[in-house]
């Protein structure tokens, strides 16, 4: 078990690396020089010369990843060309509203995707499993930012049940939620119907029906535990996306998160913030799939040995 | 040959015997349509302004005429209320009743109905006085255009780097598995932002982009089906009989992992266009005036009090073509190859 672990941990590394090499290459293949953008109209050979230094600029291409990475390294991210702050510190602000946001999406998504699967699975080709399919269809090909939109003109403003954006309290947090976790919930909703029907056929189901146990105590008790892997496996998955920054979700919404940090960041072409954001969320992205390798790998041993292509 | 000629008959008609994919199939005909013939169909331009039409509902009518003042300039676009005829002159009076005249020559084209035009806006305007309906087809030209490049794009790289790795094994398959491991590391739309905040945001980057971000999926899969196959007797017959393992590669192999490639494809092409909007949408794909229908629901955003249809109508565009290569996806997958659940 210690094993699968670390070898697991292990394997992030050259992925972490990897990372890290690209999201280096991409800035470096920004056009423009960095310095000039960042004294900008204040054009003074002193000063350039100094920040070029100070950046490691003039230094060979390898030299500029070795300084980058061992930045990295010490948590620190650069500083931004507009404001000068530290992107790490920057990030440690937004990153608890992020996580916030994605808690409650994935809150939204469990109730909402899991109840529609089950019921779904209950009766397969009836009517309510077909409406329940279709809008779990709808739910995975309307785009995230325009069901966004929607939520804040119905919602928000026709029927002003709840604040159309924001930050604050409970009731600004509902609208941003549902979007978020829409994909995931209509995902949910179709892997748990479609799992559950698989269990639903099983012999040991047949048995439990048999035994004239009571349909719900068949389905909760001895169906539903049964479709739990693959469920916890996509629900941590997209938690793990979530927590890289809803970029569309909380631009929509003005949620104060790292995904607005980065977009602005982007329309304003502020270079180490992008790369500093970008990076940090890849890094949120490996650890959380990293954390759901490792549950997958305790709770079914049998991915304990096929790890090695994971 | 006459073998997979059945096969291929029964595969289409059980696709058009499944509601879910005659649904599908109907949606992706009437977008590709929408988008192929959109210079005939639409009622105008998708670029022509009209600002006195600004944010105008559905269905409002509205009469422009169509003049240039010098040969040099471009034609002008003016909303009239009335228009009368005076000899060489053309008397009109505009939206605030004033009354202007123009010399027939000056006029766009020769006949009446070249210059003179009474429009029916079905789906409105937008804020710069454009057609919606025009701005909607040529709408589809890109979401198609960007949407079937960028999966075929990605499908290329995926089966190629696939196909090698399962086939070859070795040193090749594991570089190539790591740079998988290591693209699975970004999520996606993160990756694709990133791409395109670096370099100057047009649809040819998009394109490119989406392409070379959305491979490895692919890849996977095809590492997979080919690794499989590769162990089957016919391929050791095939390796027996001396056939050089690119052909056997190529005419035995390839063929045999095609239904789980146009699914993936089929796909891939969903989620081509809805990253092209979403990127569209955050101002990093399409530029306007453009008609992306990421653009017009961006554009539409800040009137969604006053305009709803603005952002309204192309989200609904973008979502029901989704479901199309969704639906068509789909029901591939349940026909050609049942035992393919993810």
């Amino acid at each position: 078990m210690v094993n699968f672990i670390v070898r697991r941990i292990l394997q992030t590394i050259p992925v972490l690396f990897g990372v890290i090499v690209i999201t280096f290459i991409l800035m470096y293949m920004v056009p423009g020089d960095p310095v000039v953008s960042m004294v900008g109209e204040r054009y003074d050979e002193e000063t350039i010369h100094k920040l070029r230094k100070e950046l490691h600029l003039d230094d060979s291409l390898p030299m500029q990843f070795v300084h980058y990475v061992s930045n990295v390294m010490r948590g620190d991210f650069g500083k931004s060309f507009i404001t000068g702050g530290s992107v790490s510190e920057e990030l440690l602000i937004k990153f608890p509203n992020t996580l916030i946001l994605a808690v409650a999406s994935m809150i939204v998504a469990i109730i909402t995707g899991l109840t529609m699967g089950i019921v779904s699975s209950l009766k397969p080709q009836s009517i309510l499993d077909k409406i329940t399919m279709f809008f779990a269809l709808a739910g995975i090909s309307a785009p995230v930012f325009w069901v966004g939109l929607m939520l804040i003109l119905f919602i928000g403003v026709f029927l002003q049940w709840l604040p159309p954006t924001g930050f604050g309290g409970i009731e600004h947090i509902i609208l941003p939620a549902i979007t978020l976790g829409l994909r995931s919930a209509a995902y949910l909703a179709r892997l748990t119907r479609a799992t559950m029907l698989d269990v639903l056929n099983q012999d040991y189901i047949r048995t439990a029906r048999m035994k004239m146990l009571p349909e719900w105590k068949v389905i909760l008790k001895h169906g539903f535990p049964n479709i739990l892997i693959p469920i916890i496996t996509v629900i941590g998955t997209d938690f793990g996306s979530y927590l890289s920054g809803a970029v569309l979700t909380e631009s929509i919404f003005g949620w104060p998160g790292i995904g607005r940090y980065a977009l602005e960041a982007i329309l304003k072409r502020d270079f180490p913030v992008i790369q500093g954001t970008v990076l940090f969320m890849a890094l949120m992205f490996i650890l959380a799939n990293l954390i759901v390798d490792i549950f997958y790998g305790i709770v079914d041993p049998r991915m304990r040995t096929e790890g090695k292509n994971g | 040959m006459v073998d997979s000629h059945i096969r291929r008959r029964t595969v289409f008609s059980k696709l058009i015997r499944g509601r879910s994919s005659l649904l599908g199939i109907t949606i992706i005909a009437i977008v590709v349509l929408a988008g192929t013939f959109a210079p005939v169909i639409a009622p105008m331009s998708p670029y022509t302004q009209v600002l006195e039409f600004r944010n105008q509902k559905p269905g409002f009518t509205g009469e422009i005429i169509l003049f240039r003042l010098t040969p040099e300039l471009p034609v002008q676009t003016v909303a009239v209320a009335s228009i009368s005829k005076k000899g060489e002159m053309i008397q009109y009076q505009d939206q605030l009743n004033r009354v202007f005249e123009i010399e027939k020559n000056k006029l766009e084209g020769v006949e009446e109905k070249d210059w003179h035009k009474k429009y029916r806006y079905w789906l409105g305007t937008d804020n710069f006085g454009r057609d919606v309906l025009s701005r909607l087809l040529y709408g589809a030209r890109i979401s198609l255009l960007v949407g079937i490049s960028a999966s075929t794009l990605s499908l290329l790289i995926g089966v190629i780097l696939g196909a090698i790795s399962g086939y070859y094994g070795g040193v090749l398959e594991t570089l190539i598995m790591r740079l998988t491991d290591i693209m699975f590391g970004f999520p996606t739309l993160l990756f694709l932002i990133g791409i395109t905040a670096a370099f100057e945001p047009t649809l040819t980057v998009v394109f490119f982009a989406i392409g070379f971000v959305s491979w490895p999926g692919m890849a996977r899969l095809m590492r997979g089906q080919v690794a499989s196959i590769k162990e089957s007797e016919f391929i050791k017959v095939c390796e027996v009989l001396g056939l050089s393992k690119p052909r056997i590669l190529l005419k035995h192999i390839l063929p045999n992992c095609f239904a789980p490639m146009i699914v993936t494809y089929t796909l891939g092409i969903a989620g081509a266009i809805m990253v092209e909007a979403s990127l569209s949408f955050l101002g990093l794909g399409a530029q306007p005036p453009t008609p992306s229908w990421g653009i017009m629901i961006n554009a539409g955003k800040d009137f969604v009090r006053t305009a709803p249809w603005l952002s309204i109508i192309p989200g609904i565009a973008i979502a029901s073509t989704v479901i199309g290569f969704n639906l068509m996806g789909d029901s591939l997958r349940d026909v050609l190859d049942p035992s393919m659940k993810k």
